[in-house]
C-alpha cells in the first residue's frame, strides 16, 4: 500500500482486519437490508421491518442482538468438534474471497497475479462447511441438505469457471487488478469513453456467471440446500443463536463476493468511465463505484430469488451439464476465434 | 395445453414401479425420513413416514390423529343448535362450508324446509367460503414449491372475502350463521355491492396468479407429469373435489346433488383437467375460483325477496330418524350422517370429511417419486389436518 505515512506491520494489520470487516460486512448487511428487509417486502405487499430506526434501517442490530442472546445449542448425537466447526469454515471460505477484489488502483488486499483463480478456488471451499454442517448435525434433512450442497457445487463451479475464461482470455490474464485495467483502458471500435466492459462482448459468459453464481449462493431457483418448506434450510435446520448467525452472515457475505466478482470480471470493477484510473481520489471513489456495481448485480440475484419456484435437484443437474456448460464451452470458442482474428 | 396422453401416464406409472422395484432389489440400505409432525410443508400435524432410497421414496405412509379433537364424540353431548359451532373448526379455511351439510341433515329429518331466500344466501356464502379456501391453496403451492411472493397476494385478496363474509356474519373465521330453517339474519345494506367488488379483486388475483405461477416454466417443471392419478384409481381411493376433477372425472355434486341448494339456479361449468397431475390440481383449483366469484355474482343479480327464516319451534327437537347430507365443500365431499332418536341432540354423528380420503392416496402415488416431489404432490392433493383428523 502506497500511504502517506510508513506504518508499522501491526498498525497495518490493524488497518487491515479493519478494512476487511468493513469491505465484508457493510456489503452483506446492505444487501440483508435493501434487499431481503425492504425489496422482497414491497414485492410481497408488505412493508418490512418498520420500527427499529427510521424505516427499519437498524433492525439489522436488533436481529444480530437477538442472535447473541440465544442458547447455543448442539444436538445430542451431533459431532460436536466438527458441528461447532462448520460456521467458521464457511464464514473463513467468504473472507478469503475478498482477498483478491480490487477496490481501487492501490486500495487491494494483496495482488495475486492468479487472482481470479484463487477466488474462485476459495470461494467453493465453503461448501466443505456446509458439507460438515450438515453431517455432523446427526440430521437427515440436514444430511440431505449437505449432500445436495455438494452435488449442486460440482455441476455449478464448472459453468462459474468457464464463464470466466472469456473474460480472462480477452483481458490476457488472471490477475484481477490488471482486469479491471484492462477494461479501463480499452476501447469500443475506437470509441474510449467508456472503456471497455466486458459485459459487453462477453454478454454470454456474464448471463453465466449470474445463473451459476445463484446456484452457487444457494438462492432460488437453485435453493435446494436450504429448501425451507421440504428439508425445513437443510443444513442449517440444527443451528441455533451465534452460529445460525455466522452461516447468515455467510449467505450474504457471499452473495457479496461473488456480486463483487461478477462487477470486477464483467463491469469494469472500480473503475467508473470519466474518471482518471490512476489518479489517487480512485482509492477513496473506487470502493464506492465497486459497491454501486455489487448492488446492481445483487439485486438481480434477490430480484430472481423472490420471483421464481425451486427446480428439483436432477433438473438442476440437467441444466448445468446439458445447457450451460455447452453453451459456455462455445462461448470460449467463439472468444478465441475473435481474439486471434482481431 | 397438451394433454398427457394414456401411453404417457401409463409408461410413467410404470417407471415408477420399476424404478421402486430396482431399488428394492438393489437393497441399498434405505433410510426413513420422519416428515412431521412438525414440518412446514404439511402445515398442521400430519406425519408422513417415508423410507428412502439416495432421494428416491421406496414407500410412504400417512400418520394421521396428532389433531384429533373427537368432534364425533363432542356433538352427541350437544343440541342441534350447539353443533354449528364445533363443525365450524373442520376445515377451518372455509368454516361455513362446514355448517351447511350438518343443518341441511337437521332440517332433512324434521322435514323443514329454508326458504328460498335464505337458500341463495347460504349458497352465496357456500362459495364465498370455497374462495376463501382455495385463494390460499393457490398460494401455498408456490410456497411449497418455493416461490414465496404469491402466498402474500393470496392473504391480501382473501381479506376482502372475508371481510364480506365478516359483514354478514360476525365471524372472519367461524361465521356460525346457519340455523335449522333458515339463517341468523339477512344480508346488511350495501353489501351485494361491496361483494361484486371484492369478486372483481378475486378475479384479478387468479389472473395475477395464472402470470406468476401458471406461466412459469420452474412452476410447470416441477408440476407438470407429477404425481399422476388416473380417474379410476381416484375413484377407488375415494379421492373427490377438485383431486378427482383434475383426473378427467366429471363429477361435482354441486350440480349432481344440489340438496335445495341454489347451484342449479344459476349456469356454471364444473372444470375438469384430463391429466390427473400437479398441476392439473392446481389448474382445476384456480378455474373453480374464478367459477364461484362468477356463481357469487350470479346468484346476487337473481336473489330472491322474501324471509330469510322458516317457521321452526323454540326448542328444537328432531324426530327420530337417519339422515345423510353431503355438499361439495371447498375441499372435496363433506357429508353427515347424523341419527337421532328424537332428542335435543343427535345420537350419532358420523363425519365425512374429504381431506381424510383424498391423502389416503399417499402410498400409493409416492412410490418413486423424489423427496421434493411429495411436497408438491402434497400440496397440490390439498389437505386441511382438522379436516383429516377432525
Amino acid at each position: 500500500m502506497t500511504l502517506a505515512v510508513e506504518l508499522s506491520y501491526w498498525q497495518q494489520s490493524i488497518l487491515r482486519t479493519v478494512g476487511v470487516l468493513a469491505a465484508v460486512l457493510l456489503p452483506a448487511g446492505t444487501f440483508v437490508y435493501v434487499f431481503l428487509f425492504k425489496m422482497v417486502s414491497f414485492m410481497q405487499s408488505r412493508l418490512g421491518p418498520m420500527e427499529a430506526g427510521p424505516h427499519g434501517s437498524m433492525q439489522l442490530f436488533a436481529e444480530v442482538g437477538k442472535f447473541i442472546q440465544k442458547e447455543d445449542i448442539v444436538p445430542n448425537r451431533a459431532d460436536a468438534r466438527l458441528f461447532k466447526a462448520a460456521p467458521y469454515l464457511v464464514v473463513a471460505a467468504v473472507l478469503l474471497v475478498y482477498v483478491a477484489v480490487p477496490f481501487g488502483p492501490d486500495a487491494l488486499f494483496a495482488d495475486l497475479d492468479v487472482g481470479i483463480f484463487y477466488a474462485l478456488a476459495v470461494s467453493s471451499v465453503g461448501v466443505i462447511g456446509v458439507l460438515v454442517a450438515g453431517w455432523a448435525s446427526a440430521n437427515k434433512y440436514s444430511l440431505i441438505g449437505g449432500l445436495r450442497a455438494a452435488g449442486q457445487l460440482i455441476a455449478y463451479e464448472l459453468p462459474l469457471v468457464l464463464a470466466v475464461i472469456g473474460v480472462v482470455i480477452q483481458a490476457g490474464t488472471l490477475n484481477m487488478q490488471r482486469i479491471v485495467m484492462a477494461q479501463a483502458e480499452g476501447s469500443i471500435f475506437g470509441f474510449d469513453g467508456l472503456g471497455n466492459p466486458f459485459v459487453l462482448t462477453q454478454l454470454v459468459g456474464f448471463v453465466i456467471f449470474l445463473i451459476a453464481t445463484q446456484a452457487e449462493l444457494t438462492q432460488t431457483p437453485f435453493d435446494m440446500p436450504v429448501a425451507e418448506s421440504e428439508l425445513v434450510t437443510g443444513f442449517m435446520t440444527e443451528y441455533s443463536g451465534l452460529r445460525f448467525l455466522l452461516f447468515f452472515i455467510a449467505e450474504f457475505a457471499s452473495a457479496g463476493a461473488l456480486a463483487a466478482l461478477a462487477a470486477t470480471l464483467f463491469l469494469g470493477g472500480w473503475y467508473f468511465p470519466g474518471l482518471d484510473p490512476d489518479a489517487n481520489y480512485m482509492n477513496i471513489v473506487g470502493p464506492l463505484v465497486l459497491l454501486a456495481k455489487m448492488m446492481v448485480i445483487g439485486g438481480l440475484i434477490f430480484l430472481v430469488r423472490f420471483t421464481y419456484p425451486r427446480l428439483r435437484e436432477d433438473q438442476l443437474q440437467k441444466f448445468a451439464w446439458t445447457v450451460l456448460i455447452p453453451i459456455s464451452l462455445l462461448n470460449i470458442l467463439v472468444t478465441m476465434v475473435l481474439k486471434v482474428a482481431f | 395445453m397438451t394433454a398427457v396422453t394414456d401411453s404417457q401416464k401409463l409408461a410413467y406409472i410404470a417407471g415408477q414401479a420399476a424404478d421402486a422395484r430396482v431399488n428394492v432389489e438393489i437393497e441399498t440400505e434405505g433410510m426413513t425420513l420422519n416428515m412431521g409432525p412438525q414440518h412446514p410443508a404439511t402445515h398442521g400435524t400430519l406425519r408422513i413416514v417415508a423410507k428412502l432410497d439416495g432421494e428416491q421414496v421406496v414407500s410412504c405412509d400417512p400418520v394421521m390423529g396428532y389433531m384429533h379433537r373427537g368432534y364425533e364424540k363432542l356433538v352427541e353431548v350437544r343440541t342441534y343448535p350447539q353443533v354449528t359451532t364445533l363443525v365450524n373448526r373442520i376445515d377451518w379455511l372455509g368454516s361455513f362450508a362446514n355448517e351447511v351439510p350438518f343443518i341441511l341433515a337437521a332440517e332433512k329429518l324434521m322435514e323443514i324446509e329454508a326458504p328460498p331466500r335464505a337458500q341463495w344466501i347460504r349458497t352465496v356464502l357456500f362459495e364465498l367460503s370455497r374462495i376463501a379456501n382455495i385463494t390460499l391453496f393457490l398460494g401455498d403451492m408456490g410456497v411449497q414449491i418455493g416461490a414465496l411472493t404469491p402466498v402474500f397476494y393470496a392473504f391480501r385478496d382473501r381479506e376482502f372475502v372475508l371481510n364480506q363474509i365478516e359483514a354478514v356474519t360476525g365471524g372472519r373465521f367461524h361465521p356460525n350463521f346457519d340455523r335449522i330453517g333458515g339463517l341468523r339474519d339477512d344480508l346488511p345494506k350495501g353489501w351485494i355491492a361491496d361483494t361484486k367488488a371484492a369478486m372483481d379483486k378475486v378475479r384479478d388475483f387468479c389472473d395475477e396468479l395464472e402470470t406468476l405461477l401458471s406461466g412459469n416454466e420452474i412452476f410447470t417443471a416441477r408440476t407438470r407429469g407429477v404425481g399422476i392419478i388416473p380417474g379410476d384409481v381416484g375413484l377407488s381411493y375415494g379421492l373427490s373435489g377438485a383431486n378427482i376433477r383434475a383426473s378427467g372425472v366429471d363429477w361435482d355434486l354441486r350440480r349432481d346433488q344440489p340438496v335445495g341448494l341454489a347451484w342449479n339456479e344459476v349456469d356454471w361449468k364444473v372444470w375438469t383437467h384430463p391429466d390427473g397431475d400437479s398441476f392439473a390440481r392446481y389448474w382445476v383449483r384456480l378455474q373453480e375460483t374464478r367459477e364461484a366469484a362468477d356463481i357469487v355474482d350470479k346468484l346476487l343479480d337473481g336473489l330472491p325477496a322474501g324471509p330469510v327464516m322458516a317457521k321452526v319451534p323454540r326448542i328444537i327437537k328432531v324426530p327420530a330418524g337417519e339422515a345423510w347430507v353431503s355438499t361439495e365443500n371447498p375441499l372435496g365431499e363433506m357429508g353427515y350422517y347424523v341419527v337421532s332418536k328424537g332428542d335435543l341432540g343427535p345420537f350419532r354423528v358420523k363425519i365425512k370429511s374429504p381431506s381424510f380420503n383424498n391423502i389416503s392416496i399417499i402410498p400409493w402415488v409416492m412410490r418413486g417419486v423424489y423427496v421434493p416431489d411429495v411436497i408438491t404432490i402434497l400440496a397440490s392433493l390439498y389437505f386441511i389436518l382438522g379436516d383429516i383428523d377432525r
